[in-house]
Protein backbone atom coordinates (compact mmCIF):
# COMPACT_ATOMS: atom_id res chain seq x y z
CA UNK A 1 0.00 0.00 0.00
CA UNK A 2 1.60 3.19 -0.74
CA UNK A 3 1.25 5.53 2.24
CA UNK A 4 3.31 2.74 3.77
CA UNK A 5 6.33 3.01 1.48
CA UNK A 6 6.72 6.66 2.72
CA UNK A 7 6.97 6.61 6.39
CA UNK A 8 10.64 7.14 6.02
CA UNK A 9 9.86 10.60 4.28
CA UNK A 10 6.67 11.95 5.36
CA UNK A 11 4.94 11.90 8.52
CA UNK A 12 1.84 10.12 6.54
CA UNK A 13 -0.51 9.40 9.51
CA UNK A 14 -0.88 13.36 10.38
CA UNK A 15 -4.38 14.43 10.36
CA UNK A 16 -3.96 17.37 8.58
CA UNK A 17 -2.86 17.87 4.86
CA UNK A 18 0.52 17.01 3.61
CA UNK A 19 1.92 18.61 1.13
CA UNK A 20 2.83 16.25 -1.41
CA UNK A 21 3.68 17.44 -5.48
CA UNK A 22 1.64 15.49 -7.83
CA UNK A 23 4.23 13.97 -9.38
CA UNK A 24 4.37 11.69 -5.92
CA UNK A 25 0.95 10.40 -6.91
CA UNK A 26 1.93 8.88 -10.28
CA UNK A 27 3.36 5.27 -8.39
CA UNK A 28 0.54 4.43 -6.43
CA UNK A 29 -1.60 5.58 -9.41
CA UNK A 30 0.12 3.38 -11.78
CA UNK A 31 -0.11 0.82 -9.46
CA UNK A 32 -3.71 0.66 -9.38
CA UNK A 33 -3.85 1.49 -13.19
CA UNK A 34 -2.51 -1.89 -13.28
CA UNK A 35 -5.20 -3.83 -11.44
CA UNK A 36 -7.80 -1.78 -13.36
CA UNK A 37 -5.96 -2.97 -16.54
CA UNK A 38 -5.74 -6.70 -15.35
CA UNK A 39 -9.61 -6.29 -14.29
CA UNK A 40 -10.63 -5.01 -17.50
CA UNK A 41 -9.20 -7.30 -19.75
CA UNK A 42 -10.37 -10.28 -17.54
CA UNK A 43 -13.45 -9.34 -17.59
CA UNK A 44 -13.97 -8.53 -20.70
CA UNK A 45 -12.66 -11.73 -21.93
CA UNK A 46 -14.74 -14.00 -19.63
CA UNK A 47 -17.60 -11.75 -21.05
CA UNK A 48 -17.02 -12.46 -24.44
CA UNK A 49 -17.30 -16.21 -23.62
CA UNK A 50 -20.31 -15.19 -21.80
CA UNK A 51 -21.93 -13.49 -24.30
CA UNK A 52 -21.33 -15.85 -26.97
CA UNK A 53 -22.46 -18.58 -25.01
CA UNK A 54 -25.97 -16.96 -24.12
CA UNK A 55 -26.17 -14.92 -27.19
CA UNK A 56 -26.29 -18.84 -29.01
CA UNK A 57 -27.93 -20.28 -26.03
CA UNK A 58 -30.83 -17.38 -26.89
CA UNK A 59 -30.87 -18.73 -30.61
CA UNK A 60 -30.72 -22.64 -29.55
CA UNK A 61 -33.61 -25.03 -30.27
CA UNK A 62 -33.26 -26.26 -26.99
CA UNK A 63 -35.40 -24.62 -24.88
CA UNK A 64 -34.15 -25.16 -21.77
CA UNK A 65 -31.27 -23.70 -22.97
CA UNK A 66 -33.26 -20.68 -24.80
CA UNK A 67 -34.65 -20.15 -20.87
CA UNK A 68 -31.50 -20.05 -19.12
CA UNK A 69 -29.89 -18.20 -21.49
CA UNK A 70 -33.17 -15.97 -21.50
CA UNK A 71 -32.82 -15.82 -17.56
CA UNK A 72 -29.37 -14.56 -16.96
CA UNK A 73 -29.59 -12.28 -19.72
CA UNK A 74 -32.95 -10.59 -18.35
CA UNK A 75 -31.46 -10.78 -14.86
CA UNK A 76 -28.30 -9.18 -15.03
CA UNK A 77 -29.36 -6.13 -17.91
CA UNK A 78 -32.27 -5.70 -15.27
CA UNK A 79 -30.28 -4.84 -12.42
CA UNK A 80 -27.58 -2.72 -11.38
CA UNK A 81 -23.68 -3.67 -11.14
CA UNK A 82 -23.51 -2.11 -8.12
CA UNK A 83 -25.82 -4.23 -6.69
CA UNK A 84 -24.78 -7.30 -8.06
CA UNK A 85 -21.11 -6.81 -7.14
CA UNK A 86 -22.44 -5.88 -3.39
CA UNK A 87 -24.79 -8.87 -3.93
CA UNK A 88 -21.51 -11.12 -4.70
CA UNK A 89 -19.53 -9.91 -2.30
CA UNK A 90 -21.42 -9.73 0.85
CA UNK A 91 -24.88 -11.44 0.33
CA UNK A 92 -23.65 -14.57 -1.56
CA UNK A 93 -21.37 -15.56 1.58
CA UNK A 94 -24.02 -15.44 4.01
CA UNK A 95 -26.35 -16.94 2.13
CA UNK A 96 -23.67 -19.63 1.31
CA UNK A 97 -22.80 -19.87 5.40
CA UNK A 98 -27.26 -20.29 6.12
CA UNK A 99 -27.14 -23.56 3.74
CA UNK A 100 -23.65 -24.72 5.42
CA UNK A 101 -21.48 -23.55 2.34
CA UNK A 102 -18.37 -21.57 2.01
CA UNK A 103 -19.16 -18.95 -0.48
CA UNK A 104 -16.60 -16.36 0.89
CA UNK A 105 -14.48 -15.28 -2.97
CA UNK A 106 -11.90 -12.82 -2.66
CA UNK A 107 -12.88 -9.27 -4.10
CA UNK A 108 -10.97 -9.76 -6.82
CA UNK A 109 -12.80 -12.72 -8.08
CA UNK A 110 -16.09 -11.02 -6.90
CA UNK A 111 -15.04 -8.08 -9.38
CA UNK A 112 -14.06 -9.56 -12.17
CA UNK A 113 -17.48 -12.11 -11.95
CA UNK A 114 -19.81 -8.77 -11.44
CA UNK A 115 -18.12 -7.26 -14.27
CA UNK A 116 -18.08 -10.17 -16.57
CA UNK A 117 -21.20 -11.13 -15.80
CA UNK A 118 -23.19 -7.95 -16.75
CA UNK A 119 -20.91 -7.39 -19.84
CA UNK A 120 -21.76 -11.00 -20.58
CA UNK A 121 -25.43 -10.32 -20.61
CA UNK A 122 -25.62 -7.07 -22.60
CA UNK A 123 -22.88 -8.74 -24.76
CA UNK A 124 -25.39 -11.53 -25.20
CA UNK A 125 -27.57 -9.77 -27.15
CA UNK A 126 -24.57 -8.22 -29.58
CA UNK A 127 -23.84 -11.66 -30.32
CA UNK A 128 -27.35 -12.43 -31.19
CA UNK A 129 -28.54 -9.62 -32.89
CA UNK A 130 -25.12 -9.88 -35.12
CA UNK A 131 -26.07 -14.11 -36.15
CA UNK A 132 -29.47 -13.10 -36.61
CA UNK A 133 -28.15 -10.48 -39.10
CA UNK A 134 -26.53 -13.10 -41.44
CA UNK A 135 -28.28 -13.67 -44.75
CA UNK A 136 -30.78 -16.53 -44.64
CA UNK A 137 -28.88 -17.42 -48.46
CA UNK A 138 -25.77 -18.45 -46.20
CA UNK A 139 -27.65 -20.93 -44.21
CA UNK A 140 -29.12 -22.15 -46.99
CA UNK A 141 -26.06 -22.61 -49.02
CA UNK A 142 -24.76 -24.22 -46.26
CA UNK A 143 -27.39 -26.80 -45.91
CA UNK A 144 -27.50 -27.38 -49.62
CA UNK A 145 -23.82 -28.51 -49.20
CA UNK A 146 -24.74 -30.65 -45.92
CA UNK A 147 -23.05 -28.85 -43.14
CA UNK A 148 -24.49 -30.13 -39.60
CA UNK A 149 -26.15 -27.06 -37.41
CA UNK A 150 -23.33 -26.44 -35.36
CA UNK A 151 -20.68 -26.40 -38.37
CA UNK A 152 -23.06 -23.94 -40.31
CA UNK A 153 -22.92 -21.65 -36.65
CA UNK A 154 -19.11 -22.48 -36.45
CA UNK A 155 -17.73 -22.18 -39.84
CA UNK A 156 -20.41 -19.63 -41.74
CA UNK A 157 -22.40 -17.97 -39.18
CA UNK A 158 -19.97 -16.89 -36.47
CA UNK A 159 -17.09 -15.81 -38.33
CA UNK A 160 -19.97 -13.40 -40.79
CA UNK A 161 -21.39 -12.41 -36.98
CA UNK A 162 -17.51 -11.16 -35.21
CA UNK A 163 -17.01 -8.47 -37.55
CA UNK A 164 -20.76 -7.01 -37.07
CA UNK A 165 -20.80 -7.61 -33.28
CA UNK A 166 -17.03 -5.33 -33.26
CA UNK A 167 -18.23 -2.11 -32.99
CA UNK A 168 -21.01 -2.57 -30.38
CA UNK A 169 -18.50 -5.06 -28.79
CA UNK A 170 -15.72 -2.24 -28.34
CA UNK A 171 -18.44 0.01 -26.63
CA UNK A 172 -19.01 -2.41 -23.92
CA UNK A 173 -15.27 -3.08 -23.29
CA UNK A 174 -14.96 0.50 -22.96
CA UNK A 175 -18.31 0.59 -20.70
CA UNK A 176 -16.33 -2.44 -18.90
CA UNK A 177 -13.17 -0.59 -18.33
CA UNK A 178 -15.26 2.51 -16.87
CA UNK A 179 -17.33 0.07 -14.35
CA UNK A 180 -13.74 -1.21 -13.04
CA UNK A 181 -14.43 2.02 -11.06
CA UNK A 182 -17.14 0.49 -9.12
CA UNK A 183 -15.06 -2.82 -7.20
CA UNK A 184 -13.03 0.61 -5.50
CA UNK A 185 -16.07 -0.02 -3.29
CA UNK A 186 -15.28 -3.68 -2.20
CA UNK A 187 -11.98 -2.07 -1.23
CA UNK A 188 -10.00 -3.64 -4.51
CA UNK A 189 -7.10 -1.85 -5.29
CA UNK A 190 -7.72 -0.50 -8.24
CA UNK A 191 -7.05 3.24 -10.17
CA UNK A 192 -10.09 4.76 -8.22
CA UNK A 193 -9.13 3.02 -4.88
CA UNK A 194 -5.64 4.34 -5.03
CA UNK A 195 -7.11 7.79 -5.90
CA UNK A 196 -9.36 8.02 -3.55
CA UNK A 197 -6.14 6.80 -0.73
CA UNK A 198 -4.30 9.96 -2.13
CA UNK A 199 -7.50 12.42 -1.98
CA UNK A 200 -8.19 11.51 1.60
CA UNK A 201 -4.75 11.52 2.42
CA UNK A 202 -3.78 15.09 1.13
CA UNK A 203 -7.32 16.28 0.62
CA UNK A 204 -5.90 17.87 -3.14
CA UNK A 205 -9.12 16.25 -5.12
CA UNK A 206 -8.36 18.70 -7.85
CA UNK A 207 -5.44 17.56 -8.97
CA UNK A 208 -6.20 13.82 -8.00
CA UNK A 209 -9.03 13.31 -9.60
CA UNK A 210 -7.97 15.22 -13.01
CA UNK A 211 -5.19 12.69 -12.79
CA UNK A 212 -7.93 9.80 -12.71
CA UNK A 213 -10.10 11.26 -15.32
CA UNK A 214 -6.76 11.87 -17.72
CA UNK A 215 -5.75 8.07 -17.10
CA UNK A 216 -9.39 7.06 -17.61
CA UNK A 217 -9.22 8.65 -20.59
CA UNK A 218 -6.21 7.55 -22.18
CA UNK A 219 -6.97 4.01 -21.58
CA UNK A 220 -10.16 4.42 -23.26
CA UNK A 221 -8.19 5.36 -26.13
CA UNK A 222 -6.01 2.74 -26.25
CA UNK A 223 -8.59 0.18 -25.67
CA UNK A 224 -11.06 1.77 -28.35
CA UNK A 225 -7.38 1.56 -30.74
CA UNK A 226 -7.08 -1.55 -30.31
CA UNK A 227 -10.58 -3.09 -30.25
CA UNK A 228 -10.77 -1.03 -33.90
CA UNK A 229 -7.29 -3.36 -34.82
CA UNK A 230 -9.43 -6.19 -33.96
CA UNK A 231 -12.32 -5.42 -35.86
CA UNK A 232 -10.12 -4.35 -38.79
CA UNK A 233 -7.82 -8.03 -38.60
CA UNK A 234 -11.58 -10.14 -38.19
CA UNK A 235 -13.64 -7.87 -41.22
CA UNK A 236 -9.98 -8.58 -43.64
CA UNK A 237 -12.57 -10.27 -45.84
CA UNK A 238 -15.16 -7.93 -46.25
CA UNK A 239 -15.66 -5.16 -49.00
CA UNK A 240 -14.02 -1.80 -47.90
CA UNK A 241 -16.41 0.86 -47.01
CA UNK A 242 -15.45 4.62 -46.90
CA UNK B 1 -35.27 -44.40 -71.81
CA UNK B 2 -37.06 -43.97 -68.17
CA UNK B 3 -35.60 -43.84 -65.12
CA UNK B 4 -36.52 -41.03 -63.12
CA UNK B 5 -34.01 -39.94 -61.05
CA UNK B 6 -36.58 -36.94 -59.58
CA UNK B 7 -40.03 -37.73 -58.68
CA UNK B 8 -42.99 -35.80 -57.66
CA UNK B 9 -46.21 -37.61 -56.92
CA UNK B 10 -49.14 -35.61 -56.29
CA UNK B 11 -46.97 -32.86 -54.60
CA UNK B 12 -48.24 -30.25 -52.57
CA UNK B 13 -46.98 -27.40 -50.97
CA UNK B 14 -48.74 -24.58 -49.05
CA UNK B 15 -47.57 -21.31 -47.48
CA UNK B 16 -50.19 -20.61 -44.39
CA UNK B 17 -53.55 -20.72 -47.03
CA UNK B 18 -51.89 -19.80 -50.18
CA UNK B 19 -51.49 -23.40 -51.59
CA UNK B 20 -47.93 -23.07 -54.17
CA UNK B 21 -48.22 -26.13 -55.33
CA UNK B 22 -51.42 -28.37 -55.86
CA UNK B 23 -51.11 -32.42 -56.56
CA UNK B 24 -47.83 -31.77 -58.68
CA UNK B 25 -46.65 -34.61 -60.77
CA UNK B 26 -43.64 -34.35 -62.34
CA UNK B 27 -40.58 -36.56 -63.30
CA UNK B 28 -36.76 -35.93 -64.48
CA UNK B 29 -34.69 -38.93 -65.88
CA UNK B 30 -31.53 -39.69 -65.04
CA UNK B 31 -29.52 -37.80 -67.18
CA UNK B 32 -31.54 -35.57 -68.34
CA UNK B 33 -31.41 -31.80 -68.84
CA UNK B 34 -34.88 -30.07 -68.29
CA UNK B 35 -35.56 -26.45 -67.95
CA UNK B 36 -38.45 -24.89 -65.97
CA UNK B 37 -39.61 -21.73 -66.98
CA UNK B 38 -43.05 -19.77 -66.12
CA UNK B 39 -44.11 -16.69 -64.82
CA UNK B 40 -42.99 -15.22 -61.33
CA UNK B 41 -44.30 -16.80 -58.61
CA UNK B 42 -45.79 -19.96 -60.60
CA UNK B 43 -43.59 -22.30 -57.92
CA UNK B 44 -40.45 -23.08 -59.82
CA UNK B 45 -37.97 -22.35 -56.56
CA UNK B 46 -40.28 -23.98 -54.73
CA UNK B 47 -39.57 -27.06 -56.65
CA UNK B 48 -35.91 -26.79 -56.24
CA UNK B 49 -35.97 -25.29 -52.84
CA UNK B 50 -38.14 -28.61 -52.00
CA UNK B 51 -36.19 -31.10 -53.38
CA UNK B 52 -33.04 -29.18 -51.80
CA UNK B 53 -34.95 -30.02 -48.59
CA UNK B 54 -35.26 -25.96 -48.14
CA UNK B 55 -38.53 -26.54 -47.75
CA UNK B 56 -40.97 -29.13 -46.71
CA UNK B 57 -44.51 -30.52 -48.04
CA UNK B 58 -47.81 -30.86 -47.52
CA UNK B 59 -48.76 -33.50 -49.51
CA UNK B 60 -47.66 -36.36 -51.89
CA UNK B 61 -44.07 -37.67 -52.21
CA UNK B 62 -40.93 -36.83 -53.58
CA UNK B 63 -38.53 -39.25 -55.07
CA UNK B 64 -35.00 -38.89 -55.30
CA UNK B 65 -32.84 -41.55 -56.60
CA UNK B 66 -35.42 -43.99 -56.17
CA UNK B 67 -36.37 -43.30 -52.70
CA UNK B 68 -38.90 -40.81 -50.67
CA UNK B 69 -37.14 -37.78 -49.93
CA UNK B 70 -39.09 -36.39 -47.30
CA UNK B 71 -40.19 -39.43 -45.77
CA UNK B 72 -39.03 -43.14 -45.59
CA UNK B 73 -39.20 -45.73 -47.25
CA UNK B 74 -43.04 -46.28 -46.62
CA UNK B 75 -43.35 -42.79 -48.17
CA UNK B 76 -45.50 -41.93 -45.25
CA UNK B 77 -43.72 -41.87 -42.22
CA UNK B 78 -41.27 -38.25 -41.88
CA UNK B 79 -38.00 -38.85 -43.04
CA UNK B 80 -34.93 -38.96 -40.49
CA UNK B 81 -31.83 -35.91 -40.62
CA UNK B 82 -29.61 -38.79 -41.79
CA UNK B 83 -32.23 -39.86 -44.68
CA UNK B 84 -32.15 -35.93 -45.29
CA UNK B 85 -28.43 -36.03 -45.07
CA UNK B 86 -27.65 -38.72 -47.62
CA UNK B 87 -29.85 -37.47 -50.27
CA UNK B 88 -29.06 -33.91 -50.00
CA UNK B 89 -25.59 -35.57 -51.09
CA UNK B 90 -26.60 -36.55 -54.09
CA UNK B 91 -27.98 -32.81 -55.08
CA UNK B 92 -25.75 -29.91 -55.51
CA UNK B 93 -27.88 -26.38 -55.89
CA UNK B 94 -26.68 -22.74 -57.45
CA UNK B 95 -28.53 -19.78 -56.16
CA UNK B 96 -29.72 -16.49 -57.66
CA UNK B 97 -27.37 -14.59 -55.18
CA UNK B 98 -24.62 -16.97 -55.69
CA UNK B 99 -25.02 -17.15 -52.16
CA UNK B 100 -20.86 -17.88 -51.49
CA UNK B 101 -19.24 -17.67 -48.24
CA UNK B 102 -18.08 -13.85 -48.21
CA UNK B 103 -15.12 -14.65 -45.41
CA UNK B 104 -13.47 -17.57 -47.49
CA UNK B 105 -11.57 -17.12 -50.54
CA UNK B 106 -12.94 -18.66 -53.74
CA UNK B 107 -10.85 -22.19 -52.87
CA UNK B 108 -11.63 -22.15 -49.09
CA UNK B 109 -15.50 -21.93 -50.88
CA UNK B 110 -14.87 -24.53 -52.62
CA UNK B 111 -12.96 -27.27 -50.64
CA UNK B 112 -14.87 -26.68 -47.04
CA UNK B 113 -17.78 -28.86 -47.42
CA UNK B 114 -15.55 -31.63 -49.49
CA UNK B 115 -13.31 -31.59 -46.35
CA UNK B 116 -15.99 -30.88 -43.57
CA UNK B 117 -18.58 -33.24 -44.50
CA UNK B 118 -17.15 -35.51 -46.90
CA UNK B 119 -13.97 -35.80 -44.59
CA UNK B 120 -12.08 -35.49 -47.58
CA UNK B 121 -8.27 -35.16 -47.59
CA UNK B 122 -7.03 -31.48 -47.54
CA UNK B 123 -4.70 -31.76 -50.36
CA UNK B 124 -7.67 -33.73 -52.42
CA UNK B 125 -9.97 -31.42 -51.80
CA UNK B 126 -7.53 -28.72 -52.97
CA UNK B 127 -6.82 -30.39 -56.35
CA UNK B 128 -10.60 -31.48 -56.70
CA UNK B 129 -10.87 -27.18 -56.16
CA UNK B 130 -7.90 -26.70 -58.49
CA UNK B 131 -9.74 -28.64 -61.28
CA UNK B 132 -12.83 -27.16 -60.80
CA UNK B 133 -11.62 -23.69 -60.90
CA UNK B 134 -10.09 -24.49 -64.34
CA UNK B 135 -13.63 -26.16 -65.73
CA UNK B 136 -14.71 -22.58 -64.57
CA UNK B 137 -11.92 -20.64 -66.10
CA UNK B 138 -11.31 -18.69 -62.61
CA UNK B 139 -8.06 -20.42 -61.82
CA UNK B 140 -6.07 -17.05 -61.23
CA UNK B 141 -8.86 -15.75 -58.35
CA UNK B 142 -8.57 -18.65 -56.15
CA UNK B 143 -6.77 -16.52 -53.30
CA UNK B 144 -9.21 -13.97 -53.80
CA UNK B 145 -12.47 -12.93 -51.22
CA UNK B 146 -15.84 -13.51 -53.03
CA UNK B 147 -16.42 -9.59 -53.45
CA UNK B 148 -13.29 -9.05 -55.20
CA UNK B 149 -14.91 -10.94 -58.16
CA UNK B 150 -17.52 -10.08 -60.57
CA UNK B 151 -21.40 -11.39 -59.83
CA UNK B 152 -20.45 -13.78 -63.06
CA UNK B 153 -16.83 -14.90 -61.44
CA UNK B 154 -18.98 -15.37 -58.44
CA UNK B 155 -21.43 -17.56 -60.08
CA UNK B 156 -18.97 -19.43 -61.96
CA UNK B 157 -17.20 -19.86 -58.18
CA UNK B 158 -20.77 -21.28 -56.59
CA UNK B 159 -21.22 -23.87 -59.56
CA UNK B 160 -17.63 -24.86 -58.86
CA UNK B 161 -18.37 -25.38 -55.38
CA UNK B 162 -21.40 -26.90 -55.92
CA UNK B 163 -19.36 -29.61 -58.23
CA UNK B 164 -16.99 -30.20 -55.76
CA UNK B 165 -19.41 -32.37 -53.58
CA UNK B 166 -19.84 -34.71 -56.67
CA UNK B 167 -23.73 -34.68 -56.96
CA UNK B 168 -25.17 -36.32 -59.52
CA UNK B 169 -28.02 -33.59 -59.81
CA UNK B 170 -27.21 -29.98 -60.63
CA UNK B 171 -30.21 -28.00 -59.70
CA UNK B 172 -29.77 -23.79 -60.52
CA UNK B 173 -31.93 -21.54 -59.65
CA UNK B 174 -32.63 -18.34 -61.91
CA UNK B 175 -28.15 -18.62 -61.95
CA UNK B 176 -28.33 -15.45 -64.26
CA UNK B 177 -30.93 -13.04 -63.05
CA UNK B 178 -29.01 -11.27 -60.50
CA UNK B 179 -26.14 -10.22 -63.32
CA UNK B 180 -25.52 -7.62 -65.36
CA UNK B 181 -26.41 -8.22 -69.47
CA UNK B 182 -23.13 -8.53 -70.21
CA UNK B 183 -22.07 -11.25 -67.62
CA UNK B 184 -24.89 -13.33 -68.03
CA UNK B 185 -22.87 -15.24 -71.02
CA UNK B 186 -19.51 -16.39 -69.52
CA UNK B 187 -21.86 -18.00 -66.85
CA UNK B 188 -24.43 -19.75 -69.07
CA UNK B 189 -21.36 -20.86 -71.14
CA UNK B 190 -20.13 -23.02 -68.16
CA UNK B 191 -23.51 -24.09 -67.58
CA UNK B 192 -23.47 -25.35 -71.33
CA UNK B 193 -20.21 -27.04 -71.38
CA UNK B 194 -21.60 -29.12 -67.63
CA UNK B 195 -24.49 -29.77 -70.20
CA UNK B 196 -22.61 -31.03 -73.27
CA UNK B 197 -19.70 -32.62 -71.14
CA UNK B 198 -21.47 -34.48 -67.99
CA UNK B 199 -23.95 -36.99 -67.47
CA UNK B 200 -25.32 -35.01 -64.59
CA UNK B 201 -28.91 -34.69 -64.16
CA UNK B 202 -29.57 -30.93 -64.41
CA UNK B 203 -32.87 -29.19 -63.17
CA UNK B 204 -32.92 -25.11 -63.67
CA UNK B 205 -35.03 -22.34 -63.66
CA UNK B 206 -34.61 -19.66 -66.30
CA UNK B 207 -35.77 -16.69 -68.06
CA UNK B 208 -33.03 -17.25 -70.60
CA UNK B 209 -35.20 -18.57 -73.14
CA UNK B 210 -32.62 -18.91 -76.05
CA UNK B 211 -30.47 -20.74 -73.57
CA UNK B 212 -33.30 -22.75 -72.15
CA UNK B 213 -33.80 -24.07 -76.28
CA UNK B 214 -30.24 -24.78 -76.38
CA UNK B 215 -29.51 -26.93 -73.91
CA UNK B 216 -32.06 -28.78 -72.37
CA UNK B 217 -33.44 -31.91 -73.50
CA UNK B 218 -37.13 -31.03 -72.24
CA UNK B 219 -38.52 -27.95 -71.06
CA UNK B 220 -41.53 -27.32 -68.77
CA UNK B 221 -43.53 -24.44 -68.45
CA UNK B 222 -45.48 -23.88 -64.97
CA UNK B 223 -48.29 -21.41 -64.43
CA UNK B 224 -49.87 -21.30 -60.65
CA UNK B 225 -48.23 -24.06 -59.12
CA UNK B 226 -48.89 -26.76 -62.25
CA UNK B 227 -47.33 -27.83 -65.29
CA UNK B 228 -49.72 -26.07 -67.90
CA UNK B 229 -47.41 -27.76 -70.84
CA UNK B 230 -44.18 -29.95 -70.96
CA UNK B 231 -42.01 -31.12 -74.08
CA UNK B 232 -39.01 -30.82 -76.67
CA UNK B 233 -37.71 -27.77 -76.76
CA UNK B 234 -38.50 -26.97 -80.70
CA UNK B 235 -42.25 -27.77 -79.86
CA UNK B 236 -42.70 -25.90 -76.72
CA UNK B 237 -40.91 -22.99 -78.30
CA UNK B 238 -42.40 -23.04 -81.84
CA UNK B 239 -45.66 -24.60 -81.50
CA UNK B 240 -47.13 -24.80 -78.36
CA UNK B 241 -50.14 -25.69 -77.55
CA UNK B 242 -51.96 -24.17 -74.64
CA UNK B 243 -52.42 -20.74 -74.76
CA UNK B 244 -50.96 -19.44 -71.49
CA UNK B 245 -47.66 -20.57 -73.00
CA UNK B 246 -47.77 -18.68 -75.98
CA UNK B 247 -48.90 -15.38 -73.97
CA UNK B 248 -45.60 -16.07 -72.03
CA UNK B 249 -43.09 -16.83 -74.45
CA UNK B 250 -44.94 -13.66 -76.69
CA UNK B 251 -44.02 -11.47 -73.48
CA UNK B 252 -40.96 -12.39 -72.51
CA UNK B 253 -39.39 -12.46 -75.99
CA UNK B 254 -40.97 -8.87 -76.44
CA UNK B 255 -39.63 -7.95 -72.46
N1 LIG C 1 -41.32 -18.55 -47.51
C1 LIG C 1 -42.49 -18.22 -48.13
N2 LIG C 1 -43.53 -17.78 -47.40
C2 LIG C 1 -44.70 -17.45 -48.00
N3 LIG C 1 -44.91 -17.51 -49.31
C3 LIG C 1 -43.90 -17.94 -50.10
C4 LIG C 1 -42.64 -18.31 -49.54
N4 LIG C 1 -41.83 -18.70 -50.55
C5 LIG C 1 -42.55 -18.57 -51.68
N5 LIG C 1 -43.80 -18.13 -51.42
C6 LIG C 1 -44.86 -17.92 -52.40
O1 LIG C 1 -44.98 -19.08 -53.18
C7 LIG C 1 -45.24 -18.75 -54.52
C8 LIG C 1 -44.25 -19.43 -55.42
O2 LIG C 1 -42.97 -18.92 -55.14
P1 LIG C 1 -41.69 -19.33 -55.97
O3 LIG C 1 -41.58 -20.80 -56.00
O4 LIG C 1 -40.56 -18.57 -55.41
O5 LIG C 1 -42.05 -18.80 -57.43
P2 LIG C 1 -41.12 -18.59 -58.69
O6 LIG C 1 -39.77 -19.12 -58.38
O7 LIG C 1 -41.79 -19.33 -59.78
O8 LIG C 1 -41.09 -17.12 -58.95
C9 LIG C 1 -45.23 -17.24 -54.61
O9 LIG C 1 -46.56 -16.80 -54.60
C10 LIG C 1 -44.52 -16.81 -53.37
O10 LIG C 1 -45.00 -15.58 -52.93
MG1 LIG D 1 -37.93 -18.05 -58.20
Amino acid sequence: MWPHRRTARQPIFAADPVEVHWTEYLPPLLEGAWVTIRLTVFSTLLGAILAFAAGVGRLSRNGALRAVSVAYIELFRGTSLLVQLFWLYFALPLAGQAVGLDLRIPPVIAGILALSLNIGAYGAEVVRGAIQSVHTGQHEAALALNFTPRQTLARVTIPQAIPEMMPSFGNLAVQNLKDTALVSLISLGDMTFRAEQIRNFTQDSVTVYSMLLAMYFGMALVLTAMMRGIEHSVGRWRPVRS
Amino acid sequence: MSDPIIRFDNVVKRFGDHTVLDRLNFTVNRGEKVTIIGPSGSGKSTVLRILMTLEGIEGGVVHVGGEPLWHEADGVTPASEAHLRKKRGEMGMVFQQFNLFPHMTVLRNITEAPVRVLGLPKAEAKARAEELLELVGLTEHMSKFPHQLSGGQQQRVAIARALAMRPSILLFDEPTSALDPELVGEVLGVIRRLAEEHDLTMLLVTHEMRFAREVSDRVVFFDQGRIREEGAPEEIFTDPTEERTREFLKATLEA
